[in-house]
This record gives structure tokens, C-alpha cells and sequence, in this order.
């Protein structure tokens, strides 16, 4: 099918759409009692109830019911696959580094961000320094982590480095090292690539609040002699924190996704796998569906309370 | 009450709006089904396209071709579907992908398949032909195997006795490559026995340099080179029949032979003195991208590195590739005079996920003796070849390839398939690769070899 084909269905496609709207309109808008009002909102709402069914809530219920399935989905093992996650040796490790991941990256992007957003506010090149540390916002994860394999590469003392922290750290004298491969700290360079992109979006967010805190709040402190630090811990901490949680919850849930990293610096060897990588492994390349979908149902089940929490906090940010 | 109403109409557009664009996303696009032949084709006439005449105008039709080939390597094959475009009108359209293997598996499993896949595992062709997505090659691609491949060939392609994927290229990859300079300034000879082999590492050794360079990282593949490592040594210590019933799981993955094999190849990518030319230490071997594992031989600080033909296209240019050039290769030599010289090797398959008329033209083109030649010709750096007995070995570019070529073409060479690319994906191209990156990182033989055998569908 050609280009040019495809927007002529495009055409017919919203021309039908309008004309099946413009049908519903006509016929509820007679109605103008209290059901009435009923049936016009219902006609409205349940095409997009019905597409939210076939896209969300069905594939969430297939997949929470084949994860009780074995691993080609013909027979029912019960809670077997959700032991095997818990038990299995390999799985932990995968556990242990999704832990780190949720932990480090959210708090230290957040930190960070923070930071150099209270450190660069007002400053005479504010905008040159937040424009350095968004960058990396703009970079694809993928792209960031080829980046980072290069920064990361590897080789013996005695060779030509290519990589630039091996270069430093032979340039200081000492022995160049493997930071893909020692376990367990390899996940901790790995998360730093997250951070690294992360901090960008918590600085531009913080920074943003820092700035609607009220004038007269901050002079009000300055004229009670509250200055440097203490300003810091009692104003511009209390004052922007529904934003602080709204970063913390939103990095959370991108790094309980986090996939991109690990797939395309080690794909998911020396131990550096984490839960979002490991479904897609185990259900790709081990053929293994029931495991896979357990761990997916997991990383939902996690995310699930991160996402309510994170909705109410916005609710209340809006109804300020 | 004006309000209202502009309001009522502002969201009745909105809704108009985004529930178009849903619409226009639910269309997709169908390609239309098996097809007769039709109008003229563009190619009448003319003697190169006398083999695809048959198929009529395709004026129009796009394939889709999707491989694992990536730049530089894709070029030659784009160049080498010039005479179908231009006899048959259609048009192809390339796309290749690093993480072809799972993507390919993504990809068929979301109905969205591409027409044409190259597909480099027999074991992966059984786990797609297994979705029932994966349609039974014309009668034409079924003549052109019986004609220009060997039985072998032909039964790799085959599922249940059923052809679905014609060969396409192939590779040798019982190959190790030096230095000739290197090796007649220091006065070494090219090894002819596998301990020969290992009294040259200890040599080189002895002068300081480390003598084999390795590198297994391969993205998500990580770890395959390995497995070719392991399936070499196997198939030279215990013979083809063995290694045939290792592959199809007839004695267990881990049996002992297995094990002494995989220690064989420790003896030398396991060995600090050996290992890792250029590089590092032996776990360097993990982190370093194949392409760049050889590369330490161009300048001396590396003598030996065992991979495939088409590594070939991975030394830089202005590299001379050949017998008293920078690097050349030498047959990876056999452990005994029982099983001859065995063979192990590799290659790609033509798969199709569409039965439309411009598909089957294409496949049976590129099963054809003229794609080959034609390939051979779009190749000038070398780096290609085909089991295919209507290429004419002249027409390839490098001495390696020709020297392969002439390896696969001979009737008596002991020729086995690559093993991993037999086995099933969760295998072959899952536990299998995992394990012997974690073997090289410090796994003993045995836990390796007890882990791939469980992970056994």
C-alpha cells in the first residue's frame, strides 16, 4: 500500500468516524432529561472504555493468567513460576539489581537535581549551566548507553585506552579497570548512565517550583536571619516538596522499566539484569511464558501502588 | 449559552480527532495474497533475466527484506538485487538488525513479518516454521536447491521433509587468522596438527607476546563465537557422527566427551599465558566486540585468531587479505588423521512470510546460480561465499573466499553445520551463548555445560 493509499483510509476512516459521532449527536440530542444526559455521556465514554478493554485490560488479565501457566502455556503449575523468581539463583541477582536500580537511581537523580538546581538559581549563567546538565535528557537511552561502552571500554594497562575513565585512571597511574564486568559493581556503572540522564528532568521540574516558591515567604525567613543551609532545609525543601515526590514516583517507574541499559551494555550478562530485561529474555529467547509472564505481573504489581501514590500527589499539586 | 456550545463543538472535534487517528492506526496495511503472473515484464528480452520473465510485470511491488546483516556487509547484498529490480520492476527494500534473532521472533509474533527474512539458524527456521507463519518455498525455489545444493544443504532448510528455506550464503569457519608477515620475519610455519598448533602458542609466548586474540561480545549474542570454539574442537576430537548426535541431542550436552572437548579450548582461551593478545586477560575476551577481537593482530601484539571467513570484512581498509599479506587465515587444524578434515561452517537462509507473487520471484532468484555469481561480483573486498555449485569460484574476490569456496564445493570435505544454529533457540541461541560467556568469566567446564543441558527444552 502506498503512501498516498493510506491517507485516502485515513480520510474514509475519520469520515466514517464523523459521520457515526454526528449520528450519536443527532439521536441524544433530543433527549434533554436527566437520562438523557446519561445516555449522551455513555455514548461518548464506552468506544473509549472498549478501547482501553482490548488494549490494557485484556493483555493485564491474559498475562497475569498464563503466568500461572508453565512455559509453552498448556498446563496450570500454580505459584511455581512465582517461586521460581525467589528461589532460583539467577533470579535473585535479578532481583538484587532492581533493587539497586529503584533505590540509587530515583534518590540520586533527585538529589542532584536538586542540588544544582538550588546551586545555579538566579546565578549569572543559570540558563548555560540547566542547558548542560538537560542534555542528556535528549539522548535516547540506547544512544547514552553506547555512549557510556565507550567511556567504559576496557583494556589492559599496558595497551592504548580507548575508553576515557580507563584513560584517566592509567593517566593517575593506577591499573585500568573492567567496569562492565566486576560484579556486583558493573550494575552500579550502569545505573550511573541512568542517573546521568535522569537528573536533567529532575533539575528542570525542581527548578521550576523553586522558582513559584512566594517571594514573600523567602524574605520573610531572610528578615528572621535564615540564610544559606537553613533556607535550604526549611523553605525550599518544605515548599517544593509535592514536586519532589512527583520526581522521585516518575523516575521510579522509569527505572523499574529500565531496559534500554542493560540490553545494550552487557545484554543482561555479569549479572547485571533486571526484572524489565529478564521477562523480555525469558520470553523471547527461552521460550519460557509462563516465567516470563510471572515476572511481568511482578513488575506491574510493583509499579501499581508507585502510580496511585504518584496520581494523588499530582490531584493535590493541581487543586492548589 | 454561546459558550456552551463552542465548547460542545470543541470537544466533539477533539474526540473526531483522536478517534481518527485510532482508526487510522487499526488499518493496517494487507498485502495482497498469491498472485498470478501478469502483464509484461520489464525484463523481456534481455539476457540476464531470462530466469525471471516467468513471474511477469511487478512494476510497483515492494519486498521486504529483513537480516542480520548490518554496514558494511549489507552493501554488497543490496548492490546484488540490481538485475532482479531491473528485470522484474519490484522493488526491495533492506533492513537489517543486530538483534535480528529476537527481534525477528518479536516481529512474527505481532503479525507484522517481514516478506523475506535471511535467517543464519536452521534450529531458529524449525521454531518460526513452528508458528505456522513461515510459507512453504514455490516450485521454483525447489528446483533451484535440488539443482545448484548438495542433499545436506537442502535438508537444512527442510522441516519435516518440507522445504522452506533455500540456502543462501555460507561460511567456513574452521579458519584461524595470522600475520603472514609476522610469521616469516619471526621464522614460524603455518601449524598442520593441533599440537603443532599449541607448540607455535608456546613460542610465541615464549617472545612475550600473548598468541591468541578473542573477542565474544555480540550485543545480545554475546558469547556465539564460543560456542564455535567448543563445536570445532568437538567435531575434531570425537568425528561427525558424534557431533551429529551431540546436535540432536541424541547423548546428553554435557557427556563427557563434551567436557574434555570444552577443556581442549580452555587449554587455550582459559590460558593467562595465551590470552588475551592486545587486549587484556582472559576475561577481556568477554567485553570485547567480536569485530575487534582479530584487530590486535595488525599491530603485532597478537599472532592467532580463530573465527570465521566472513571475518573478512572487518579489517580495516587498505588491509592486505592474503597469502604474504598483512593477515590471511590458515584451516584450523584437526587432532588426528581418524575424521579427515572436518569442516564446520555456517549460513543463511532465504525464509518467506508472504506467498505474493513478487516473494516468490525474489526467492527463487536468490536461490538461483545467478544471484550467486551476481553476489560474488557485488562483493569485490571479499568476505562472501555459497554452497551454491553454479558460483563460479573465479568470480570471488579474496583468497579466503576462494579457498572456502573450494572447501564447500568439494564433494569429500567433512562438512558439518554450525551446532548451535541447529539446536533449538532456547539453546542455540539462548543458554548456550549465556553459559559460555559466564564459562570464560570463570565457570568451570562442568557447571557450564550441566546449565545448558537442563536449560534443554
Amino acid at each position: 500500500m502506498s503512501t498516498g493509499e493510506k491517507f485516502i483510509q485515513m480520510v474514509i476512516a475519520i469520515a466514517v468516524f464523523f459521520a457515526v459521532v454526528a449520528v450519536i449527536l443527532l439521536l441524544t440530542q433530543r433527549l434533554r432529561s436527566r437520562r438523557g444526559e446519561l445516555v449522551q455521556s455513555a455514548a461518548f465514554v464506552l468506544p473509549a472504555l472498549a478501547l482501553i478493554g482490548v488494549g490494557l485490560l485484556y493483555p493485564a488479565v491474559t498475562t497475569i493468567y498464563q503466568s500461572f501457566l508453565d512455559r509453552s502455556g498448556d498446563a496450570a503449575v500454580g505459584f511455581d513460576n512465582y517461586k521460581t523468581i525467589f528461589t532460583d539463583s539467577d533470579q535473585l541477582i535479578v532481583l538484587r539489581n532492581t533493587a539497586a536500580w529503584v533505590i540509587l537511581v530515583p534518590i540520586l537523580s533527585t538529589v542532584i537535581g536538586l542540588v544544582y538546581a538550588v546551586l545555579v538559581d538566579r546565578s549569572r549563567f543559570e540558563k548555560v549551566a540547566k542547558a548542560l546538565i538537560f542534555l542528556p535528557m535528549a539522548i535516547s537511552l540506547v544512544g547514552a548507553s553506547i555512549i557510556w561502552r565507550f567511556v567504559y571500554d576496557y583494556h589492559d594497562k599496558s595497551q592504548t585506552q580507548i575508553g576515557i575513565a580507563n584513560a584517566v585512571i592509567k593517566g593517575l597511574g593506577f591499573d585500568t579497570y573492567k567496569f562492565i564486568l566486576n560484579d556486583p559493581w558493573n550494575t552500579i556503572f550502569l545505573i550511573i548512565v541512568m542517573i546521568w540522564v535522569q537528573a536533567g528532568f529532575a533539575m528542570v521540574i525542581l527548578s521550576a517550583s523553586i522558582k513559584a516558591i512566594p517571594d514573600d515567604i523567602v524574605e520573610a525567613a531572610r528578615l528572621d536571619g535564615v540564610g544559606g543551609f537553613r533556607m535550604f532545609r526549611y523553605i525550599t525543601v518544605p515548599s517544593i516538596r509535592p514536586s519532589l515526590i512527583v520526581v522521585l514516583t516518575t523516575i521510579s517507574i522509569t527505572t523499574l522499566k529500565a531496559f534500554d541499559i542493560v540490553r545494550t551494555m552487557t545484554g543482561g550478562n555479569f549479572d547485571t539484569s533486571v526484572l524489565a530485561y529478564q521477562f523480555y529474555r525469558e520470553y523471547f529467547v527461552s521460550a519460557n511464558q509462563g516465567l516470563a509472564t510471572a515476572i511481568a505481573t511482578l513488575i506491574f504489581v510493583l509499579v501499581m501502588p508507585i502510580v496511585i501514590y504518584n496520581v494523588r500527589q499530582m490531584r493535590k499539586l493541581e487543586a492548589r | 449559552m454561546r459558550s456552551r456550545k463552542t465548547r460542545r463543538g470543541m470537544a466533539v472535534a477533539a474526540a473526531l480527532v483522536s478517534a481518527g487517528l485510532v482508526l487510522a492506526g487499526c488499518g493496517g496495511s494487507d498485502d495482497g495474497g498469491s498472485g498470478e503472473a501478469s502483464g509484461k515484464s520489464p525484463g523481456e528480452g534481455k539476457a540476464e533475466c531470462e530466469q525471471l520473465t516467468q513471474f511477469g510485470d511487478l512494476t510497483g511491488k515492494d519486498v521486504t527484506v529483513y537480516t542480520s546483516i548490518v554496514a558494511p556487509e549489507d552493501k554488497p547484498h543490496i548492490d546484488s538485487w540490481k538485475v532482479f529490480e531491473d528485470c522484474t520492476g519490484a522493488d526491495v527494500k533492506y533492513e537489517g538488525s543486530k538483534e535480528f534473532e529476537t527481534q525477528l521472533q518479536v516481529r512474527v509474533q505481532s503479525g507484522n513479518p517481514p516478506d523475506i527474512a535471511y535467517v543464519p539458524q536452521p534450529g531458529l527456521l524449525q521454531t518460526l516454521v513452528g508458528t505456522g507463519k513461515v510459507v512453504e518455498a514455490p516450485d521454483t525455489v525447489s528446483a533451484n536447491v535440488d539443482k545448484w545444493f548438495g542433499e545436506d544443504w537442502r535438508s537444512y532448510g527442510s522441516v519435516d521433509g518440507k522445504l522452506y528455506a533455500a540456502p543462501l550464503g555460507a561460511n567456513v569457519k574452521s579458519f584461524v587468522w595470522y600475520s603472514p608477515k609476522m610469521f616469516s620475519e619471526n621464522g614460524w610455519e603455518i601449524p598442520t596438527t593441533w599440537d603443532d598448533m599449541l607448540a607455535l602458542s608456546d613460542t610465541i609466548a615464549a617472545t612475550g607476546i600473548k598468541p591468541w586474540c578473542a573477542g565474544i561480545e555480540s550485543g545480545e549474542a554475546t558469547g556465539w563465537p564460543a560456542t564455535d570454539w567448543l563445536e570445532d574442537v568437538l567435531l575434531r576430537s570425537v568425528g561427525p557422527d558424534v557431533y551429529d548426535q551431540w546436535v540432536a541431542h541424541e547423548i546428553p550436552f554435557n557427556d563427557p566427551a563434551v567436557v574434555e572437548s570444552l577443556d581442549n579450548v580452555g587449554a587455550i582461551l582459559k590460558n593467562d599465558k595465551y590470552v588475551n593478545g592486545g587486549i587484556g586477560d582472559v576475561s577481556s575476551i568477554a567485553t570485547t566486540a567480536f569485530q575487534d577481537g582479530g584487530l590486535p593482530i595488525l599491530d603485532g601484539k597478537c599472532a592467532l585468531h580463530r573465527q570465521a571467513s566472513f571475518y573478512a570484512a572487518n579489517w580495516p581498509e587498505g588491509t592486505d587479505v592474503s597469502e604474504n599479506g598483512d593477515v590471511f587465515a590458515f584451516y584450523l587444524p584437526a587432532m588426528g588423521d581418524e575424521f579427515g578434515n572436518p569442516v564446520l561452517g555456517g549460513g543463511e537462509f532465504v525464509a518467506a512470510f508472504s506467498d505474493a507473487i513478487e516473494v516468490q520471484a525474489f526467492q527463487t532468484y536468490l536461490s538461483s546460480d545467478q544471484w550467486a555469481n551476481e553476489k560474488a561480483k557485488a562483493t569485490p573486498n571479499g568476505g562472501w561465499v555459497s554452497a551454491n555449485k553454479g558460483l563460479d569460484i573465479a568470480n570471488l574476490a579474496s583468497p579466503v573466499d576462494k579457498l572456502s569456496g573450494e572447501i564447500l564445493q568439494d564433494p569429500d570435505a567433512v562438512f558439518r553445520f554450525d551446532g548451535s544454529d541447529m539446536m533449538p533457540g532456547e539453546v542455540g541461541a539462548g543458554s548456550f551463548w549465556k553459559e559460555m560467556t559466564n564459562w570464560i568469566t570463570g565457570e568451570s567446564t562442568q557447571d557450564a555445560l550441566d546449565k545448558i543441558e537442563s536449560s534443554w527444552p
